[in-house]
């Protein structure tokens, strides 16, 4: 009959009416700056840099290679490298970054920064409250507010810095298995060459 | 007797007030200084009811749409009228260039004075009407008319193509409605036998039992409240019938060029519209400021119109969260095809009700009558429509 449809949709309109009062699932509204949810994993805002232990200048793990200054497609990343060396996680020595600075205002937050670098410096942060009051040096974020810690890293991205860790971990071995057998080879080298041995001595 | 007395007081409190304030000034001053106290009433009431109904509304479409709707400024939210009037305060009153000037400025004032008259004839209680004109109806709806001339000057005025097609729109729709509601109105002329509003509602102040003798209760008045309610939705230009401003075609329709406060004079009269359109309603089939109960008649008759009032404003927001948006033909075709048709048959129906004398028998002819044509002229107008999903002629 004409008007049924209208009664239909108002009785359903009613229903939302009084059902926002008294259910909570029908609200699906967080209000923001009181309440919040938790970033999801996958989240990526804005990257950082990742040191390991306690200082955040000693732990870096940038090694000042630019890679990813030159692949950054909109050119917000500013190094500038070392003249000496520090010696790395596994203890190589390598070069670090004296600068190291990121435009906010222009970052798109593409994350090919991070794909790009080869020593697991640089991650992605879901840190998303980046406003300030200051638009020329408030927006350039040096090294030190971009450093971040490994447990911070865990503590956003689980999965990944397990990964991530894992890999190092491996890498670390190896190179530690390699300077083991290195260094005994060296040994062995040196009691091989070594001054005329006991005639006694049968070789190890 | 001393709570009877006290309840007579404060149903005439304003009465009281306005007659105590007046014997201040000299016997000859008296009559001008009652009306305009009484027009500074009017005037201060309705534009803060309509700042109470803006938050109202936003909250109660919120909740039909399952948000919250705005709450930051202030308790709950109830500020929020102070920060848009702010807003709008401070706002560049912008004049487009090829406008014209005079126009466009007379355009939302002529609209806002002429809505407020319409209060004048309205009786909010009782004996608390501004003007007791023999010819109360007629004089609103001169008065409602003339809100018309006002939205096309707008329209013209601005030299805007939506603002123009708003103002087109809007003048074809309130025309169409303006002869449903006047027909509407014209079945309780009919048996009130009075275009006085006052008296209209004391024909309706009368009680059989406990129930009241309003208009909406016979089949004639609960068909013209029908048709009225849909009359006045569209005059004043709410959802479903809000095209001569629709958002999403026409930017804002008439005032499309308006900024800053003269666009919130326009926002104020459309407001104001809706409550003169729903007291106009109230006094016409609700019992205007009679109680729905004769054991509730102890509470003050304005109480009651203004809930009256309240209430068809809630209906007002309700249908506005339900219903989506007509077609210009739909709209036409609707009034001109299916509502005014019925309120001329209304008007018959009225005659035969009244002429039928008292008795069942009219009771039962009127309600068959109705309902019939109801359903066969819903039959009819729906009997070439096809509902559900869209065929495409081209693109599939």
């Amino acid at each position: 009959m004409l008007g049924e449809g209208i009664l239909k949709g108002m009785a359903e309109t009613a229903k939302n009416f009084f059902g926002s009062y008294v259910s909570k699932e029908r609200m699906t509204t967080v209000e923001y700056p009181e309440e919040r949810i938790p970033t999801i994993e996958a989240a990526r805002v804005f990257p950082f840099l990742v040191y390991d232990g306690a200082d955040w200048e000693a732990g870096l793990r940038c090694v000042a290679c630019q890679i990813c200054e030159k692949e950054c497609p909109p050119k917000c990343i500013y190094i500038d490298k070392s003249k000496d060396k520090k010696p790395d996680y596994v203890g190589k020595q390598q070069f670090y970054p004296t600068r190291f600075d990121i435009d906010v205002s222009v970052c798109m937050s593409c994350q090919i920064c991070v794909e790009v670098c080869p020593f697991e410096a640089i991650k992605m942060d879901n840190e998303f409250e980046l406003a300030t009051d200051d638009r020329f040096g408030g927006l350039l974020y040096d090294r030190k507010q971009l450093a971040r810690s490994n447990e911070y890293y865990h503590s956003i991205h689980p999965t990944e810095a397990s990964q991530v860790d894992a890999r190092l971990g491996e890498e670390k071995a190896k190179v530690e298995a390699k300077a083991k057998a290195a260094a005994e080879a060296a040994a062995a080298k040196t009691a091989a060459s070594a001054p005329p041995a006991p005639p006694t001595g049968g070789g190890s | 007797m001393a709570t009877s007395r006290l309840f007579t007081n404060l149903d005439q409190i304003f009465i009281l007030l306005r007659n105590w304030l007046v014997d201040f000034l000299p016997a000859a001053l008296r009559p001008a200084a009652g009306i305009v106290l009484g027009v500074i009433t009017i005037v201060c009431l309705f534009p803060g009811l309509f700042a109470l109904t803006t938050v109202f509304e936003r909250k109660g479409l919120g909740r039909i749409q399952n948000r919250l709707g705005p709450n930051r400024v202030g308790p709950f939210g109830f500020f929020q009228p102070v920060a848009d009037g702010i807003k709008s305060l401070t706002k560049e009153d912008i004049v487009p260039f090829s406008a014209n000037a005079v126009v466009h400025f007379l355009a939302p004032l002529s609209l806002v004075v002429a809505v407020f008259m319409e209060f004048a004839v309205l009786p909010m209680g009782r004996n608390m009407v501004l003007v007791d004109l023999n010819a109360g109806l007629l004089f609103f709806f001169s008065m409602s008319a003339s809100t018309e001339l006002s939205v096309f000057m707008a329209g013209w005025s601005s030299r805007n193509k939506y603002s123009l097609l708003g103002a087109m729109r809007a003048v074809a729709q309130m025309i169409s409605y303006e002869v449903v509601l006047l027909l509407s109105s014209v079945s309780v002329v009919m048996i009130a036998g009075s275009l006085s509003l006052p008296k209209i509602v004391d024909a309706q102040n009368s009680y059989t039992g406990i129930f009241p003798h309003w208009y909406i209760f016979t089949p004639w008045g609960l068909a013209g409240f029908v048709m009225y309610a849909i009359a006045a939705t569209a005059e004043t230009n709410r959802s479903p019938f809000d095209l001569p401003e629709g958002e999403s075609e026409l930017v804002a329709g008439y005032h499309t060029e308006y900024s800053g406060f003269k666009f919130a004079l326009f926002f104020l009269g459309e407001y104001l519209a809706m409550f003169a359109i729903s007291g106009l309603g109230t006094t016409l089939f609700l019992g205007g400021w009679s109680a729905p109960f004769s054991f509730l008649t102890f509470i003050p008759s304005w109480i009651w119109f203004f809930s009256k009032v309240m209430l068809s404003i809630f209906v007002f927001i309700w249908m506005r969260g339900t219903l989506p948006r007509l077609r210009q033909d739909q709209l036409m075709n609707f009034a001109w095809k299916f509502v005014l048709p019925f309120t001329l048959l209304n008007l018959f129906v009225t005659a035969l009700w009244r002429f039928m004398g008292d008795g069942w028998m009219r009771w039962v002819v009127c309600t068959v009558i109705l309902a019939a044509a109801y359903v066969l002229m819903g039959r009819l107008s729906m009997r070439n429509e096809h509902f559900g999903p869209r065929r495409y002629r081209y693109a599939e």
